[in-house]
């Protein structure tokens, strides 16, 4: 398989020390995204687990100790956007790819055949399935965004990193006469990071110097989830909490390769 | 003979049935507003501050000129009756419309004419009628996938899904 490389490539560290678990990126992110809360079918019953679309989703981590060493983190995890997606050479019809400059994984609904192998193949669960056609509860309606178009039932879809705030920040530049390929970090921001109050995500071009997103995921305290994959997300995570860190590679203890984990360039 | 019959409708009768006519809400004469009341383009169609395109002007735009009919049109007096003075919006059929799940951006097609994309509608006193495509729901000149994609391929401009698709 090869893989492509390119001039941009977006993505985002994730510091859990600072994440309180507020839940205000998921919020965030269903509402800029035009995600349905439940369908009616489900009895509004959003507490199936199996049926809500979740593009980012906040989990609980916890290290097993005994007050007072109890302790927790909280992970948000969005769309890795994979520089090895595992998702995209398993779709039969290229209904994802990761083809464009950024880097970003694209999902292409009306291509889509819901035949969910992106969700079998991707170890972090990014990936929703819509069982029933969105429907919105009286006067939630209002709120959608022509920016993400609705997805119908039957196909799969995920976290995009906003690609349409991309695409905005694209149309300021060439308002402004700014090169379209080199824009100021704060113009392309997703929703889930401009929500957080804690200041935990940052997001920018790894491979632009003048952005702090590179720096960042090199510190010895950065890692990415199941590194081990060799999926290389471009999605980072920082912890000063060891704990945490090791939860990061989960594997369990006497797997072949639990010690060759860590990271990987 | 039942060649001919069925020619006659694949050729004629179904591209009828297939499209169903619909018309602008009334009358809107483009050269009326710019050759003879002097506007440009952009007085209409302009990008906002952000670089997003405003597409069509608001009907407040509309009624600094037409807050009562200014001539004996049948159309002014249609479009001041029943918008202006109820305060509505026109609900215009964009001939190059196309569906919500395609993201097109004016300001980076600035290079190009409208009429690349666009039927001439600049040049018409009479708007054109909308075919609108039963099946799909999409306007008869909905630019279709591989005309954008070849332009671009022309241009060296990408063609992953992203770029057009949202
Ligand atoms: C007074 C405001 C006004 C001005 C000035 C104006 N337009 Fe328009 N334009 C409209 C309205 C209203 C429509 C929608 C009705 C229609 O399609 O004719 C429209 C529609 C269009 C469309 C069709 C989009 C589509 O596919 O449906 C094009 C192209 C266009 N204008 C180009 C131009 C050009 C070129 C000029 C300058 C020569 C111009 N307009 C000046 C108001 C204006
Ligand atoms: C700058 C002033 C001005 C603005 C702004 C303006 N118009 Fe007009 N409009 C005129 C004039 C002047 C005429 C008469 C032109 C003629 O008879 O040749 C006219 C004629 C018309 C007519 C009758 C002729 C025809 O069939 O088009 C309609 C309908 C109309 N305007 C609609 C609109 C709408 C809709 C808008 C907003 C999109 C608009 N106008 C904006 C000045 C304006
Ligand atoms: C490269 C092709 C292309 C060019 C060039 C182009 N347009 Fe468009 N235009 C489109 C497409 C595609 C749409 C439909 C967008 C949609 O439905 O999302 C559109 C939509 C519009 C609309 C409807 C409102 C909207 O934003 O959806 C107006 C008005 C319009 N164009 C005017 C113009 C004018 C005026 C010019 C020239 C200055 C122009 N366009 C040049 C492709 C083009
Ligand atoms: C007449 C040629 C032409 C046609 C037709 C055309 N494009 Fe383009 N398009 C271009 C060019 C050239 C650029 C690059 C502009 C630049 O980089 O400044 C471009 C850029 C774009 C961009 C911005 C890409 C970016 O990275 O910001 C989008 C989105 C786009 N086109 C969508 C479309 C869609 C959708 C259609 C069909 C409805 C279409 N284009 C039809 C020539 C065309
Ligand atoms: C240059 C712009 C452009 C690019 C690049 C592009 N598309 Fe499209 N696509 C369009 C436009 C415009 C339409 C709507 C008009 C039509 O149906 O042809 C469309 C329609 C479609 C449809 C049919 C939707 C329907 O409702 O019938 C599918 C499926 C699709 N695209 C998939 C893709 C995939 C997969 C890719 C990447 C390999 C891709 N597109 C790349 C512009 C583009």
């Amino acid at each position: 398989m090869e893989f492509k490389e390119f001039t941009i490539k977006w993505g985002m560290v994730v510091d859990l020390d600072k994440c309180t678990g507020c839940g205000a990126c998921m919020v965030a992110c269903q509402a800029e995204n035009n995600i349905a809360p439940i369908s009616k079918y489900e009895n509004f019953d959003a507490s199936n687990k199996l049926r809500t679309l979740t593009w980012l989703l906040v989990y609980k981590m916890e290290n097993g100790k005994p007050f007072p060493e109890h302790e927790v983190a909280y992970l948000p995890r969005p769309c890795m956007q994979c520089e090895h997606p595992a998702c995209v050479p398993v779709c039969p019809v290229v209904a994802t790819d990761k083809n464009e400059e950024g880097g970003i994984v694209s999902q292409i609904y009306p291509r889509c055949i819901g035949c969910r192998y992106c969700m079998a193949a991707c170890p972090y669960h990014s990936r929703y399935f819509n069982w029933w056609d969105p429907q919105f509860p009286e006067g939630m309606d209002k709120t959608l965004t022509p920016f993400t178009s609705a997805r119908p039932r039957g196909v799969v879809e995920k976290c995009t990193f906003c690609h349409h705030r991309w695409n905005a920040a694209k149309e300021r530049a060439r308002k402004e006469g700014v090169d379209p390929m080199n824009l100021p970090q704060d113009w392309y921001q997703p929703a889930c990071v401009s929500a957080c109050p804690a200041g935990a995500i940052t997001f920018g071009d790894f491979n632009n110097a003048e952005h702090t997103v590179g720096e960042l995921s090199k510190s010895q305290y950065s890692r990415r989830l199941l590194a081990k994959l060799h999926l290389n997300p471009q999605v980072y995570y920082m912890s000063k909490r060891p704990w945490v860190l090791a939860m990061l590679d989960n594997y369990r203890a006497g797997d072949a390769h639990g010690a060759e984990g860590g990271q990987h360039g | 003979m039942g060649l001919i019959l069925s020619l006659g409708v694949g050729w004629f009768v179904f591209p009828q049935v297939l499209y169903s006519e619909k018309q602008q809400p009334f009358n809107f004469s483009h050269p009326a507003h710019v050759e003879n009341a002097g506007m440009s383009c952009e007085d209409c169609h302009f990008f906002r501050d952000d670089g997003s395109y405003a597409g069509y002007p608001t009907l407040e735009k509309c009624a600094e000129c037409h807050a009562a009919p200014q001539t004996d049109n049948p159309d002014e007096a249609k479009f001041v009756a029943e918008y202006v003075e109820k305060g509505k919006e026109v609900p215009w059929l964009t001939y190059q419309y196309q569906p919500d799940n395609v993201f097109f951006s004016h300001i980076a097609h600035n290079a190009f004419d409208c009429t690349d994309c666009h039927p001439d509608v600049a040049k018409m006193d009479k708007t054109p009628t909308y075919y609108q495509n039963r099946l799909s729901g999409y306007s008869k000149q909905t630019m279709k996938m591989w005309q954008c994609e070849r332009c671009h391929a022309e241009n060296g401009v990408s063609n992953a899904c992203f770029v057009c698709h949202k």
